[in-house]
């Protein structure tokens, strides 16, 4: 069948301010919000969007569907028998169509230190159980995709803050049993823009796709960050 | 146009180019390495891995073990000194990782655990749950963050590599973003641009796995190896060939016909194992190319069920239980919920085989270079000689991490010894790109790129399939050569330059096309049956070591069109026998190794 959509259009080169167009796709019971713009795409080729893996994991193709962050790939018109609207994700610059400036998003997940910090050398791996890889496995299925960067709005209303996923991968190692790098994270976490910023509105979580719930992340991270500052507060300024 | 120098080029942010770069970076830190790629490194195609990295790992298991199911599995047409280093190494990778953070699944006194996989004798397979390719590609992307000599160039689409007397200088880029044109030297050059399964119809790929860096050596004379096999999985999703992995049936899951007979055991995999009790090497658990194939034959017989308008056989996991399917296969039960919409615990899911990796590729010697000075490669893109006519599952992670840490070291020494080539010498190449790109703009009257794309991968499909005949392949070589005609007076519709994604596409398009036309001419020319290599024509049907034992080398002439020369094998230790799988399998397996 026929269905009607709405798509953001935006070129910088030509115009002023982004604009609404309406095209017309076909669907069945499995077209998703991809198929459709990529049957929009053929329409017009200078229609732009991101998208790669088509199955939910590579974080390409977020966008805006009715106003509610969501991955194109794993949306489907059939869910939205009154029509859709879709715009770029909310809080990031938009740079042509439904394409956003995610170097922020990138920026604030390079500044966590988001590796295994562990100086001991060997050449087997850790002991790690089962329970000990539970404790930290949700935070580590983040797929970088930005949709609750879009969903958060201290984020929206201050960008230097590091937000949900970036606040996320730093509990995700500081949990892990084979990390040693927490002391080198907190100072980051405890910052101006760091767990502090967030107000607990939760609408991260909610929109989450790999159900990381970034939100439950932070608000750990704010027990931890209250428990180290505490505890240097105690310390001789400069022994950190 | 923007110039810059950087000390080593690794094109490409997947599994490979990532292990490489910082391979490179640790071997010589005051070296500059740029990682080049059309996409943010995480989004690249090692993502989409679902089952898992080999590794020899049990006390019970022994590298002679994992050399002999890989040559055996290439249908003796690997390069037997590259699997000998490869499964020597293998195993410290997959601890460097670990060491890094990856999140290996464990047993419960906390060491790693391995799965089974198929094709492979003994469980060496290391896994994080069903996502062992998002949680390797997310630890090196992040562990990458930690090295300063790292530079990305995130969203820069490689055109053409540049190239002065056989000697690499550098590559030339367009960056996605402005548009811009982009020239970086560079005193070695690292390809590791990933396969090229977009060519095909019906794919698991990711939609860049477009086989840019294939046609870029290509282009400039460096031999394509063993590209007429081109692995089908047999369990993609009906329509829109999305992975179901094989761990699937490493768990125990089976394949059904729409009679819901386990109909492999009529395809010399069998007897039938017990539910519940998979074995190595047998029946489910059986080789890649030997499930496609039988998929086909029970095609042919009528014998496969309908999806949507789509051939389809049935993966059965219920038996498995709800429980069990979350723990283990939990990407799996959201896929198939999300795309065909089946709870894998109450259903069996619908799948048809689709192309899934393309064993050929840029030819290189085991250090990973390539015929031309400076120039390296890895990954899907390369061929090193370890999967010959079929791969195995699970090998291709490993070998990324292997050989891209092997380039990443060799590039590095080369930079340390070499010096930039003028920029006087590039000045030519860099204008006539120019020049080209420059007239591309246009508009269309009676073609599309949508057009010319669709026809190339409906010819692949028909010429290029799970079996093959010299008819059906030289219509398809025909209407190659004529797709590319088209190509070539085809513009680019959108006129501007900030994220110009038809121009993107266009490019694409254009490397797709040299190598498929590399992978038709390489399977004509292979008048044998090996491996993932099936032919029908009379006097083909089976394998011919007498003519065949050798590697084609497809190598594009001034016109366009593939020449192709052989290679021989290197075989050290393993004299080619019959392949045989199931119960005749293990007695085989008993007498040769
Ligand atoms: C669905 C699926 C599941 C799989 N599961 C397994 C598994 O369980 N086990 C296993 O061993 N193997 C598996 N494989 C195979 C394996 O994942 C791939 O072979 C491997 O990930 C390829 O990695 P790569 O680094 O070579 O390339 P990729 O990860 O594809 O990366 C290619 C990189 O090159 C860049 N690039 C390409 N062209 C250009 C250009 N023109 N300019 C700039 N940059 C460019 C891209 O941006 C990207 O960063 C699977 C494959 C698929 C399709
Ligand atoms: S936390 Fe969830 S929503 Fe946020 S980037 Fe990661 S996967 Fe996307
Ligand atoms: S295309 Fe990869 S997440 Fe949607």
């Amino acid at each position: 069948m026929t269905q009607t959509i709405v798509i953001a259009r935006y070129n910088p080169e030509l115009d002023e301010k982004p604009h609404q167009e309406t095209y017309q796709v076909q669907s069945d019971d499995n077209t998703s919000v991809l198929d459709a713009l990529q049957q929009v795409q053929q329409q017009d080729p200078s229609f732009s969007f991101r998208w790669s893996c088509r199955m939910a994991i590579c974080g390409s193709c977020g966008v805006m569907v009715n106003g509610v962050p969501k991955l194109g790939c794993q949306t489907f018109l059939r869910d939205y028998p009154v029509g859709l609207v879709i715009t770029p994700l909310s809080n990031f610059a938009v740079e042509k169509d439904l394409i956003v400036n995610m170097e922020p998003f990138l920026e604030h997940l390079s500044a966590i230190k988001p590796w295994l910090i562990n100086t001991a050398e060997g050449t087997q791996p850790h002991v790690q159980t089962p329970k000990q890889l539970a404790k930290y496995q949700q935070f580590a299925n983040c797929i970088n995709c930005g949709l609750c960067y879009s969903a958060c709005p201290q984020f929206g209303l201050n960008p230097e803050f590091r937000g949900p996923a970036a606040l996320a991968l730093a509990h995700r190692y500081n949990l892990d049993s084979r990390d040693q790098g927490k002391a080198q994270r907190m100072p980051e976490l405890n910052a101006k823009n760091g767990v502090w910023t967030c107000t607990f509105v939760g609408f991260c979580s909610e929109v989450c796709p790999k159900k990381v719930d970034p939100a439950a992340a932070i608000n750990q991270g704010k027990v931890e960050s209250a428990k180290d500052m505490i505890v240097s507060a105690f310390k001789p300024t400069g022994a950190r | 146009m923007l110039q810059l120098d950087m000390d080593i080029i690794v094109v490409g942010g997947g599994g490979a180019g990532l292990r490489a770069a910082i391979a490179a970076a640790e071997a010589s830190p005051t070296l500059d390495v740029a990682l080049v790629s059309k996409v943010y490194p995480m989004r690249s195609h090692t993502v989409a891995a679902e089952g898992g990295a080999a590794a020899v790992t049990l006390s019970e298991d022994s590298l002679q073990s994992h050399f002999f199911d890989t040559v055996a599995g290439s249908d003796w047409l690997a390069e037997q000194d590259v699997v000998e280093y490869f499964v020597q190494h293998a195993y410290q990778e997959l601890v460097q990782l670990e060491r890094w953070g990856c999140p290996w699944s464990r047993k419960n006194d906390g060491s790693v655990q391995v799965r089974r996989f198929g094709g492979m004798k003994t469980e060496r397979t290391w896994f994080a749950a069903d996502k062992t390719g998002f949680h390797i590609l997310h630890t090196l992307f992040q562990t990458s963050l930690k090295y300063p000599a790292i530079e990305r160039f995130d969203e820069y689409f490689v055109l053409d590599l540049l190239v002065v007397e056989q000697r690499v200088a550098g590559v030339l880029a367009i960056r996605y973003s402005t548009g811009e044109l982009v020239q970086i030297r560079a005193k070695s050059v690292i390809l590791a641009t990933g396969g090229a399964g977009r060519v095909f119809h019906y794919n698991t790929n990711s939609g860049i796995v477009t086989g840019d860096g294939m046609a870029l050596a290509l282009r400039h004379g460096v031999a394509l190896r063993d590209m007429e096999f081109v692995q089908y999985h047999p369990t993609g999703l009906p329509g829109s060939g999305i992975l179901i992995t094989e761990a699937c049936r490493g768990e125990g899951g089976i394949l059904l016909n729409k009679d819901g007979y386990r109909y492999l055991q009529d395809y010399g995999l069998g007897p039938e194992t017990p539910l519940g009790e998979p074995r190595n090497k047998c029946m489910e658990l059986g080789p890649r190319d030997r499930l496609s194939q039988a998929f086909w034959q029970q095609q042919k017989l009528g014998l496969t069920g309908d999806y949507q308008g789509h051939a389809v056989v049935y993966l059965d996991l219920r038996h498995l239980g709800d429980k069990h399917l979350k723990e283990r296969l939990p990407l799996i039960c959201e896929l198939a919920r999300d795309y065909v919409n089946v709870d894998p615990a109450k259903a069996p899911i619908p799948v048809r085989p689709a192309v899934h990796y393309t064993m050929g590729g840029v030819m290189t010697n085991i250090d990973c270079q390539t015929s031309i000075q400076g120039l390296f490669a890895i990954g899907e893109c390369a061929s090193v000689g370890l999967h010959g006519a079929n791969r195995l599952g699970s090998n291709s992670l490993s070998e990324l991490l292997v050989f891209g840490k092997v380039a990443g070291e060799r590039a590095a020494a080369m930079a340390l010894q070499n010096d930039f080539v003028s920029h006087q010498s590039i000045a030519e190449q860099t204008a006539r790109q120019q020049a080209l790109l420059s007239v591309l703009q246009g508009h269309n009257t009676d073609d599309s790129l949508v057009a010319i794309r669709t026809a190339m991968t409906k010819a692949m499909e028909e010429g290029c399939g799970i079996y093959r005949d010299a008819d059906s392949m030289q219509y398809c070589l025909d209407h190659l050569i004529s797709l590319k005609q088209r190509y070539q007076a085809l513009k680019v519709e959108d006129q501007g330059k900030v994220y110009n994604n038809a121009l993107l596409q266009h490019l694409e398009l254009g490397f797709g096309l040299d190598v498929a036309m590399a992978i038709c001419s390489s399977a004509l020319a292979r008048k044998e049956s090996r491996g993932a290599h099936q032919r029908l024509d009379e006097g083909m049907t089976t394998r011919n070591d007498t003519e065949f034992l050798q590697h084609s080398l497809a190598v594009q002439q001034q016109d366009g069109s593939i020449d192709i020369r052989w290679q021989a094998v290197t075989i050290t230790s393993l004299p080619p026998a019959q392949r045989l799988y199931g119960d005749c399998g293990a007695v085989n397996e008993g007498k040769t190794s």
